[in-house]
């Protein structure tokens, strides 16, 4: 590949690289100044809509709704409310958090962005979002435990939209065929002597998701808090005893070996089979659970009453803008999209419990069957609550790797979680 | 190839200077130096929008990718743009990571043992089909469908027939009284079952690309050598392997470039899992850099960079290699 290149051509060359080096700068400093430009004019047309309406952009992960929606139709509504045009777009849920920090690197981030709770905290790290003190968003009537997600360092960030959550589904067909009395279980004993029972008859025990993923941190989560285990110490001999159910339970045939490659749909999947007893999964699933016939219970913490669950669900919040003006309008409609009458109405649609009393009561009434997900939602607990904040992806990650570790049985349960405290404490010392 | 090529012009350029006298050249009666200069500027000027596209699309993302690894590049770096210095920081971190010898050694055996394989089995089929025979169109054509189909796919299904309790390969083992083995989710066996997948996948290539270069052989070679009395053992080894080489060494290194940087079948398939008994380096990267809620830039694009000096090690082995070879 040795190529020779007389002199004058090496020197042709550096010239011409020099020359198109330029030229790529140039074209780089003139996209970006549109680019600049073009952040000008939204934020002119921010500023402009606080005399004269306006428009104002809307980010949010439901790219299942389109224009013709009841979602799209609030949302645009409740802009209309507050004198504005909204400009609303959806992306996939992963998607919006590479655009929220893309948007917050080009200074074009949107005026709402409703993302996923435990981004929150990273996207509050980066300096992206205000808090509720600098946008005047009301956090007053939020079940505190909801609104954990949103919080970091003291400061809110935002305001949830509603809550999902992980309960035990159950198949009713399964278990009276094994004799077995939903109502019995209340701790990992009696659920594990239910297990016994179904493998007796020849059915499958429980399924849920194991796989090394932020879905097998969260899926984990319940039997981890109900054991009594923090997430500060994953070494614990309480985050052993949790890891050690699941691996048991592997071990003996109640839990089939896929669990450590399923994802919350696969393990879905394998219970709408009609072979399980029990799947762990969110309350997204409950239609589905309705059409098969299957009923739910509140997972089991160790030694009896319900686990605190983790909450699932989105956050609206207000990014920085430089017309710090367009605060108030934000936060008017979010206020709007918010109140009890409008939340009720989207988390009925998106499966949501609402996060404030009033909310929870009207969804009750209309539907007594969410009463068990109104209860698991009211001791569920945020991710990155206990002001673990930007600490909880870092602790997750050894978290799902030990899971892994001990449900293929490469390590011992008590030796894959000291590992991945070890390797937590490196991680966040750095 | 680029010898051949700085050896045609100037094999052009001294037939150039032979032509000067020519009487053509002559009677437009031109000075001969800037025809010469406009000829260079012309020539830069076709030259000039590839190494823009050069520079934009491969000199500078690499330059970016450096210069992430040696820094510490936050999610509100990424906002604010000020990544401070660390050095060699991120590769001594890497490094020590528990993580890093089992990327490495499944790295080495993923992308040795695929070849391995694919290249024997792609070499064997070849050779087979080079003797045409009724159906062997179509027959090759069958064995490009792995080619053909979007990796998704394939890794998907692939997924689903080693699946621990529903796969088909599991049944089909229970059937023949084999006991079933946990592909996908045992540590000792994840690491092959990506492997059956990928050197499946990876057949097509060899095929083709061997095939290719076995119709560049000339039949006289095996003609002589049958009346001299060679075997079919004998005319493989002593003349098509030989003759094969330099196409076996562009088909091997290219294998190694792809098989190395393999990312999709693995992720689709295990996630590297289950803990680590997969991850490769490629795998480990994407983890670090997208695989949670909090991305660790200059942690992933360390790991980048040392998959790329490994495969910039191996071509130059490579055009080592090609040097001895052109010059015996």
């Amino acid at each position: 590949m040795t190529v020779q290149i007389p002199r004058r051509a090496r020197a042709a060359l550096l010239a011409a690289t020099a020359v198109t080096a330029v030229a790529a700068l140039a074209a780089c400093s003139s996209s970006s100044s549109t680019g600049a430009g073009a952040t000008g004019s939204a934020a002119g047309g921010t500023s402009a809509s606080a005399a004269s309406g306006g428009t104002y952009t809307f980010w949010d992960p439901y790219p299942q709704y389109n224009a013709s929606s009841a979602w799209w139709k609030l949302v645009a509504s409740c802009g209309t409310q507050a004198g504005v045009t909204i400009k609303h777009t959806a992306y996939d849920t992963t998607a919006l958090t590479t655009q929220a920090l893309l948007a917050g690197q080009q200074g074009t981030s949107p005026n709402i962005l409703l993302v996923d709770n435990p981004v929150v905290s990273t996207l509050a790290t980066a300096g992206i979002l205000t808090t509720t003190a600098q946008n005047g968003l009301s956090t007053g009537a939020i079940a505190p435990n909801i609104l954990g997600a949103g919080v970091l360092n003291g400061s809110t960030y935002g305001v949830p939209i509603g809550a999902n959550t992980l309960a035990l589904y159950y198949n009713p067909k399964v278990l009276k065929a094994a004799g077995v009395n939903p109502g019995s279980i209340t701790s990992w004993a009696s659920l594990t002597s239910a297990l016994a029972k179904v493998k007796a008859i020849g059915k499958k025990g429980i399924t849920f998701s194991g796989i090394n993923t932020e879905e097998g941190s969260f899926q984990f989560l319940p039997w981890f808090w109900g054991a009594g285990a923090n997430l500060t110490n994953l070494g614990s001999p309480q985050a052993t005893a949790a890891l050690t159910l699941w691996t048991t339970w592997i071990k003996d045939g109640y839990a089939p070996n896929s669990v450590i490659q399923n994802t919350q749909t696969t393990s879905w999947q394998e219970f709408q089979t009609g072979d399980f007893a029990f799947g762990e999964n969110g309350t997204w699933q409950k239609a589905g659970a309705a059409a098969m016939g299957a009923k739910v219970i509140q997972i089991p913490a160790e030694n009896g009453g319900a686990a605190p669950v983790p909450t699932g669900g989105e956050f609206f919040t207000i990014p920085v803008q430089k017309d710090t003006g367009s605060y108030a309008t934000s936060a008017k409609i979010i206020q709007c999209l918010s109140s009890t009458s409008n939340i009720v109405t989207t988390d009925g649609t998106l499966n949501y419990i609402a996060p404030t009393k009033a909310g929870q009561q009207a969804q009750l009434s209309a539907d007594p069957s969410l009463s068990s997900w109104v209860s698991a939602v009211g001791v569920a607990k945020a991710r990155t609550g206990d002001n673990l904040g930007t600490k909880y992806p870092v602790i997750s990650q050894q978290m799902w790797t030990a899971v892994q570790k001990a449900e293929s049985g490469a390590a011992t349960p008590a030796n894959a979680l000291q590992v991945a405290q070890s390797a937590a404490t490196a991680k966040l010392s750095q | 190839m680029t010898k051949d090529r700085s050896r045609a012009r100037s094999a052009e350029r001294q037939r150039d200077g032979a032509a000067v006298p020519a009487p053509s050249r002559a009677r437009s009666g031109r000075p001969r130096r800037p025809a010469r200069w406009r000829a260079q500027a012309a020539a830069w000027g076709f030259i000039a929008p590839v190494v823009a596209y050069l520079i934009a699309f491969y000199a500078y993302p690499l330059y970016r990718n450096i210069d992430l690894s040696i820094r510490t590049y936050t999610v509100a770096s990424f906002i604010t743009g000020n990544a401070p210095y660390s050095g060699f920081a991120n590769y001594s971190r890497i490094f020590r990571s528990p993580t890093f010898s089992p990327a490495l050694v499944n790295t080495a055996v993923f992308t040795f043992v695929s070849i391995a394989f694919q290249f024997a089995i792609g070499l064997a089929l070849a050779v087979f089909f080079y003797r045409r025979f009724r159906l062997s169109g179509l027959l090759r054509a069958l064995f490009l469908i792995p080619w053909l189909l979007p990796l998704l796919v394939s890794a998907s299904t692939w997924s689903w027939m080693l699946n621990s309790d529903s796969g088909i390969v599991n049944s089909f083992l229970q059937a023949i009284g084999v006991t079933p083995v946990n592909w996908l989710t045992s540590p000792h066996w994840s690491l092959v079952a990506v492997l059956i997948a990928n050197i499946w996948i990876g057949i097509p290539f060899n095929l083709v690309i061997m095939y290719s270069g076995l119709q560049s052989i000339s039949t006289d070679v095996f003609e002589a050598a049958a009346i001299d009395g060679a075997n079919g053992w004998q005319r493989f080894w002593r003349i098509t392997f030989p003759l094969l080489r330099p196409v076996s060494a562009i088909t091997l290194l290219l294998g190694f470039i792809y098989t190395l940087k393999v990312f999709d079948i693995i992720w689709i398939m295990t996630r590297g899992g289950p803990a680590t008994s997969s991850t490769t380096l490629a795998i480990w990267s994407y983890q670090l850099g997208f695989g949670s809620l909090l991305p660790d830039f200059s942690s992933a694009s360390a790991v980048g960079n040392v998959l790329i000096i490994i495969a910039v090690i191996f071509a130059l082995i490579y055009i080592r290699a090609r040097h001895r070879l052109e010059a015996t």
